[in-house]
């Protein structure tokens, strides 16, 4: 992201809302990746809980799984690296592994997929204080090349949709997850029968 | 197990549903023992809420015995509760300054969407009240389960009948915080508009809270008789104009604070209601009558309170009148969790009596037929009380 317009947004006092309305902010990261698309999510939230923990939790990338709808699992060969198995539509999966590109530990966490990815992606999470005794703000902007071809049109379905209601529904579970110790389901098997 | 569901505007069934279970850690599975027909589940009947689904379990004001516990509830089996219909997670920013109905976490990440866009916020989750609210399946059953359970249900001691400490559920804890909303001076007049279950809750509360008057407003007579009696002085609006009445009674002031007990579905053939008619499309305006007039009628500096409830936009509020007068407005769903522990107090010292509400009991499995009554029998029905323990003898 470098042209003139979005370092300005990036700059502002709402930079993630600033940027994520800016038309070229996709084209930017996309160029940025050497990619031919890129789609941007990004949405911040508060948890009431201390900035060291929320960065400790999810520095264990094993545990995205738990709150993240379509990740399958997350597994981690080596220090730095992570597997990622997501769910796509017909009972598919798409597959990628990710290497951790900034690590400062209570502060930001941020990672980019590997040569070979089924979807080209990267992530950045960033931790700060809210106001004294009100937790911490956490922040998440993830990019993505929407792949191509009749299956890229399925996962297109799953993941670019809404792509920003994704996020904040991801964010709202690890929020639930990490203030209640639980997330919130009304689902099955006390759901009421739909018919 | 059985249970009342939602089918459609006007349509209620008794259906056989799968039992509730376990889910979470905090859950808790209760065996209903009494539960209530509440005024806004008329809103839900009358389809003014959107975000229902055929077959949604309904019900929000209940109590019954605990059967199951999650790992970390704190509640034991054989223990008699009141549920709140508030879900609260007792954990986020909210829960912790007990503002429990706008809890950040209760209503389902999926559910949460539809409020967010609604409202600019999501709402926390209700039993039994819509999608919107997080798609819970309420208590207008045999058994249900109840998320949070270490935080909500209160601990109802041996002694006290269901039918005295029921309506914590909901209702009584409603009229208290519309009272409490009116922050009383001695003195004070509080003028109550609508004589159903919270508005006559709320002129208990008033008086309760040093109110020196309360004049209440309705034109269901048994209705107003019954506010008569709890103290009130009362305005049929069907045989005097309600605002010239109350500057005659308060001396010209008008009264000091006001309470609109009635919310969206408001009554009467009046030009306003005849506009909105007019401007409303389906799900979008809610019926202000009711609003327009409290505001209207409220003293310079007074406060405006508002327990009944709205769901969508308002049109024509007289919003000239509310910042000229300089009003305070008070609004909100119940935080129930934050008053059950002093109004059980006050119900095991005999200050707070609600059984004088009940004016019909019932099998759950004639929750239809209650609904249908509730509906078209304003005048008589006052509250439904639903026994699933009855539905033998029903059957």
């Amino acid at each position: 992201m470098s042209s003139e317009n979005v370092e300005r947004a990036l700059q502002s006092d709402a930079p993630l809302t600033a940027a994520v309305h800016q038309r070229d902010v996709a084209k930017e990261a996309a160029d940025t990746q050497g990619w031919n698309a890129a789609a941007v999510a990004g949405r911040s939230v508060t948890v009431n809980r201390p900035r060291a923990e929320l960065y400790a939790f999810w520095r264990d990338f094993r545990n995205l799984a738990a709150f993240m709808e379509n990740v399958e699992s997350v597994t981690s060969r080596d220090e730095g690296t992570a597997h990622w198995v997501v769910r796509a539509p017909a009972g598919q999966t798409v597959e990628w592994d990710s290497v951790i590109t900034e690590d400062v530990p209570a502060q930001v966490i941020a990672w980019e997929s590997v040569e070979g990815a089924d979807i080209k992606n990267s992530g950045r999470i960033e931790f700060r204080d809210a106001a004294p005794g009100r937790g911490a703000v956490v922040t998440a902007i993830i990019v993505y090349e929407p792949p191509g071809g009749d299956f890229g049109k399925l996962i297109a379905k799953l993941f670019q949709k809404e792509p920003k209601i994704q996020a904040r529904r991801e964010l709202r579970r690890f929020k639930q997850l990490m203030e209640t110790g639980e997330i919130s389901t009304s689902q099955a098997p006390d759901a009421a029968p739909r018919g | 197990m059985r249970a009342l569901t939602w089918h459609g505007k006007h349509d209620v069934r008794m259906d056989t549903v799968p039992d509730p279970r376990l889910v979470n850690p905090r859950d808790a599975i209760i065996r209903i023992t009494s539960t209530a027909i509440c005024g806004s589940d008329l809103h839900l009947y009358d389809s003014y809420i959107p975000s229902m689904h055929r077959g949604d379990i309904l019900g929000h004001e209940f109590m019954g015995e605990v059967v199951e516990t999650g790992l970390k509830s704190t509640l034991q089996k054989g223990q008699r509760v009141v549920v709140p219909f508030v879900i609260a997670c007792g954990k986020c920013f909210f829960c912790e300054k007990e503002q429990f109905s706008a809890c950040d976490n209760s209503n389902p990440a999926e559910k949460a969407d539809l409020s967010e866009v609604a409202y600019g916020y999501a709402m926390s989750g209700l039993f039994g009240y819509s999608h919107m609210t997080g798609g819970y399946a309420g208590g207008q059953a045999e058994y249900v389960r109840v998320p949070y359970s270490d935080v909500g249900p209160i601990v109802i001691p041996d002694g006290l009948e269901d039918e005295k400490v029921l309506f914590l559920s909901d209702i009584l804890p409603t009229g208290w915080m519309a009272a409490e909303n009116c922050e009383i001076e001695p003195g004070d007049t509080v003028a109550v508009w609508g004589c159903g279950p919270v508005g006559l809750f709320s002129i208990q509360s008033a008086f309760l809270m040093g109110a020196h008057r309360v004049i209440a407003i309705d034109h269901y007579p048994h209705r107003l008789e019954l506010a008569k009696s709890m103290g009130a002085e009362i305005v049929n609006y069907h045989d005097v104009k309600v605002r010239e009445a109350l500057t005659e009674m308060t001396g010209g002031i008008g009264p000091d604070a006001v309470i609109d007990a009635v919310g969206m579905e408001s009554h009467g053939f009046t030009i306003d209601n005849v506009l909105d008619a007019v401007t409303t499309t389906k799900l979008g305006t809610d019926r202000t009558h009711v609003l327009r007039e409290v505001i209207m009628a409220c003293r310079k500096g007074g406060r405006v309170s508002i327990p009944g409830v709205y769901g969508g936009m308002g049109d024509k509020i007289p919003i000239g009148a509310l910042m000229q007068k300089g009003l305070q407005v008070r609004t909100g769903q119940t935080h129930v969790q934050r008053y059950l522990r002093p109004l059980l107090e006050m119900i095991g010292e005999g200050r707070i009596d609600t059984t004088f509400l009940i004016s019909h009991r019932l099998p759950l499995e004639q929750a239809p037929e209650g609904y249908k009554m509730f509906k078209e029998q304003q005048n008589e029905v006052t509250k439904v009380v639903l026994k699933p323990e009855w539905q033998k003898d029903a059957a």
